[in-house]
């Protein structure tokens, strides 16, 4: 009981100093989290892909459209048991900061193979019905304020002119990690006009989605899907929806490693703080540690006293620092909006995050408490703080 | 009178772990902050050199950027035809028509595909980019499938150095040179005949053009004439604007971004200094005691506690900003959002990161500084010569 006290006094003996350190301590565990939220952000897509899903692309580059008509010859490779189609709109709600996805997707194909977009049957039914309809999800919804019934105008960047759509539905997430950023409406609505303006650009589709019924079969049906296609005039790749999803990450990989990489040095800065403390205090407190051992306490027993303090203060922090990470993490998703989807605090993050603190303690404690043990007793004694 | 900067000084050097600690902490926040605002001046610094300002980009109207844009060739044929265009000594009008596409490559690194703009161009294309030199190799011939690729790309994807072989759009493409765009966005395109990018992409229409102003101040005008002009569906830019409106979204992300992190960073360090100048605050009670029985004003005792605090932060200041202009022999390659496409950039460090930096690692010191230094300067004379 004794000692465990003591470590106690010892470490708010200075209640300023162990304060701000623990501050210090919070603001970067908290920082830390916010970082490797961020970056686990981007990869929400990939990991709220399905397992059943094939997406098909132009070989060139998602910049170029495969003919409508793949579609049925997709529909007859074995294992394939649902086919949709969507086409990036890329259209500019009211200003260009406004930016959220837009597809046109072939209906109601797209949301059979969809299952995670939960409308009711109702909306459902609006939808289907009404040719220049839309659905959006519910974080979309809620960042612009847009009920059911209202029009909204896109300003096309790649289809050119105003496209006006009614608001038929709005979806939610069957998981809390689907995505629900993103408005969808249907392909025939745009490709009817570009048909009378720009006759060569119709009956083009951005990317194809394929059901698979056997998600083991997937390597064996994408290879099957892109020999369809080999040497025509438009080839194909194949990948799973993950892969897709990825491929769109590794291209923002430089700053997502530097992103990562600055969640590191927060807590290299922090331990060069918590370091500095623990060296101020066991520095002022050396005659202490020489008085311990003249009592006949081994120089173990001062280390331990010390990386006990430094574990504490740190564990201390880094408990504060995860209880905050939750409010501040909703507040930053809810500031940026809807263009971070799937902003969630993981168990890894927690768990990295204790242990980020608890490295800081015993880093911070190493050399201090290897001076302290190692301390004669009649310098100790002599020294002054 | 104030107290001598020598004694402030040695002050630091007598506790030199924990200045250097401090200070390290410090320099690590100054060299983020520094890098993050480097990273975003770099990537403005290579699209604004991307441009000329007496060219004239030619868009379709609404599209952001060329591989959206359109435009047939009657409309082509349209723009051709304009007066101002200039005219070069050999008697070429300095005009391009130019398609413009995305290509998927991997990379050499990670092998990792990343989108490449793929640009047709013509004799008058070369012509209107002066900042385009070859290093390697020779330029593309007419009629044929040669390419010729930009630094950033030969060096950074796979099959894109000279003699080597991409295939794309059903053809393989030999690589017969490697140019140099003086580090504007050019560096991260390949580029080849534009009439063979036309059959390959079987594509009948343009994406762009460009074309150079025979006098620069009647940019107006004929923007005006071209977007009035009820047979054309385009748009026209500087060529200066149009590539740096396309680094705006890039580069705010970056910057905030980054100043976001700096200032969360900051108050670690903040807190660093508070405590080393707490600590020398109260390591020195009885010295403050004596200085003052000495006829030191509370102010200069104010003053000399600011003034180390102050140092502090220069060094770490000074630390950081050594650190961060190491960082301008690397460049960092990634996806420009606005445009879809890879884009390669360096650090840039401008003089005014570094007042900036210094500024802020300043303003670190003082912040940290200011609490302790006004505790030394309140004690009380017989109180801090009895603690001693």
């Amino acid at each position: 009981m004794f000692i465990p006290l003591l470590v106690l006094r010892n470490a708010f003996r200075h209640k300023l100093r162990t304060a701000l350190t623990i501050v210090g301590i919070v603001v970067a565990i908290v920082a830390f989290g916010l970082l490797r939220t961020i970056v686990d952000a981007w990869y929400a897509g990939a990991n709220s892909s399905s397992s059943v899903r094939l997406v098909t692309r132009s070989a060139v580059s998602l910049v170029f459209s495969m003919p409508l008509t793949y579609g049925q010859k997709i529909r007859q490779v074995e294992g394939v048991t649902g086919v949709a189609w969507a086409n990036w709109f890329g259209g500019i709600y009211i200003s260009e900061r406004n930016f959220f996805p837009q597809f046109a997707v072939s209906a109601p194909g797209y949301l059979d193979i969809y299952p995670e977009f939960v409308l009711t049957p109702e909306e459902r039914k609006a939808f289907l019905a009404d040719r220049s309809g839309a659905i959006a999800g519910r974080k979309l919804a809620d960042k612009f304020g847009w009920k059911i019934g209202d029009q909204i105008p896109l300003r096309g960047t790649i289809y050119p002119g105003t496209w006006t759509f009614n608001l038929r539905g709005i979806f939610d997430g069957a998981e809390p990690s689907t995505d629900t950023s993103g408005m969808y409406f249907h392909f025939e609505y745009l490709n009817e006009a570009i048909r009378r303006q720009y006759p060569r650009r119709a009956d083009q589709a951005g990317v194809f989605i394929e059901q698979l019924r056997d998600p083991d079969a997937a390597a064996a049906v994408s290879q099957a899907i892109d020999t369809t296609f080999r040497n025509s005039l438009s080839e194909t790749l194949t990948e799973t929806e993950k892969a897709f999803q990825l491929g769109f990450v590794a291209m923002s990989e430089a700053i997502l490693a530097a992103i990562q990489a600055v969640s590191f040095v927060v807590i290299v800065i922090i331990m060069a703080v918590m370091a500095n403390t623990m060296a101020m205090t066991a520095r002022e407190r050396y005659a202490e540690y020489a008085t311990f051992k003249a009592l006949g306490f081994g120089g173990g027993f001062v280390a331990a006293l010390i990386f006990a303090e430094s574990l504490g203060i740190a564990l201390l922090g880094g408990l504060i620092g995860v209880a905050l990470t939750f409010p501040l993490a909703n507040a930053f998703a809810s500031s940026v909006g809807a263009i971070l989807t799937g902003f969630r605090v993981t168990e890894e993050t927690l768990a990295l995050q204790i242990g980020a603190a608890l490295m800081v303690g015993v880093v911070a404690a190493a050399l201090p408490a290897w001076r302290a043990s190692r301390i004669r007793i009649v310098e100790g004694l002599r020294a002054i703080g | 009178m104030a107290i001598p900067l020598g004694y402030i000084a040695r002050n630091l050097m007598a506790r030199r772990l924990t200045t250097a600690l401090t200070a390290g902490g410090m320099a690590l926040v100054v060299y983020v902050f520094a890098t993050v605002l480097m990273l975003a001046a770099g990537l403005e610094k290579t699209l604004v050199s991307t441009g000329q300002d007496d060219n004239v980009v030619v868009i379709r109207r609404g599209s952001v950027t060329e591989v959206q844009s359109g435009i047939d060739r009657s409309q082509a044929g349209i723009v051709d035809s304009l007066p101002d265009i200039a005219v070069a000594a050999d008697g070429q009008r300095l005009v391009s028509r130019e398609p413009v596409v995305l290509i998927n490559l991997p990379k050499r690194a990670t092998g990792k595909a990343a989108n490449v703009v793929i640009r047709g161009v013509t004799a008058a294309g070369l012509t209107l980019r002066p900042q385009v030199h070859l290093i390697e190799g020779r330029a593309f011939r007419p009629g044929t499938s040669e390419v010729i690729a930009g630094r950033s790309i030969a060096s950074g994807f796979q099959g894109a150095g000279v003699g080597e072989t991409l295939r794309f759009a059903s053809r393989d493409w030999v690589v017969v040179g490697v140019f140099d765009a003086g580090h504007s966005g050019f560096d991260s395109e390949l580029w080849g005949d534009a009439e063979q990018m036309l059959q390959a992409f079987r594509r009948t229409g343009f994406s762009s053009m460009l074309f150079k102003l025979a006098d620069p101040a009647r940019f107006d005008a004929v923007k005006a004439e071209l977007e009035n002009d009820p047979r054309l569906t385009l748009e026209a830019k500087r060529e200066t604007r149009f590539y740096a409106d396309q680094s705006e979204a890039l580069s705010r992300f970056i910057s905030y971004l980054g100043t976001g992190i700096s200032i969360i960073f900051s108050i670690g360090a903040i807190i660093g200094a508070m405590i080393t100048m707490y600590a020398s605050v109260a390591a020195r009670v009885g010295e403050i005691g004596t200085l003052r029985a000495l006829g030191f004003t509370r102010i200069a005792i104010l003053t000399a506690f600011l003034a180390e605090a102050l140092l502090l932060g220069l060094v770490g200041g000074v630390l950081g900003l050594a650190g961060a202009s190491a960082m301008q022999a690397m460049s960092i390659s990634t996806t420009n959002f606005q445009t879809f496409a890879e884009i390669a950039f360096s650090f840039s460090l401008t003089p005014g990161i570094v007042v900036a930096s210094l500024a802020f690692a300043l303003g670190m010191g003082f912040v940290g500084g200011v609490l302790p230094a006004a505790r030394a300067a309140r004690l009380r004379i017989v109180d801090a010569l009895r603690a001693a």
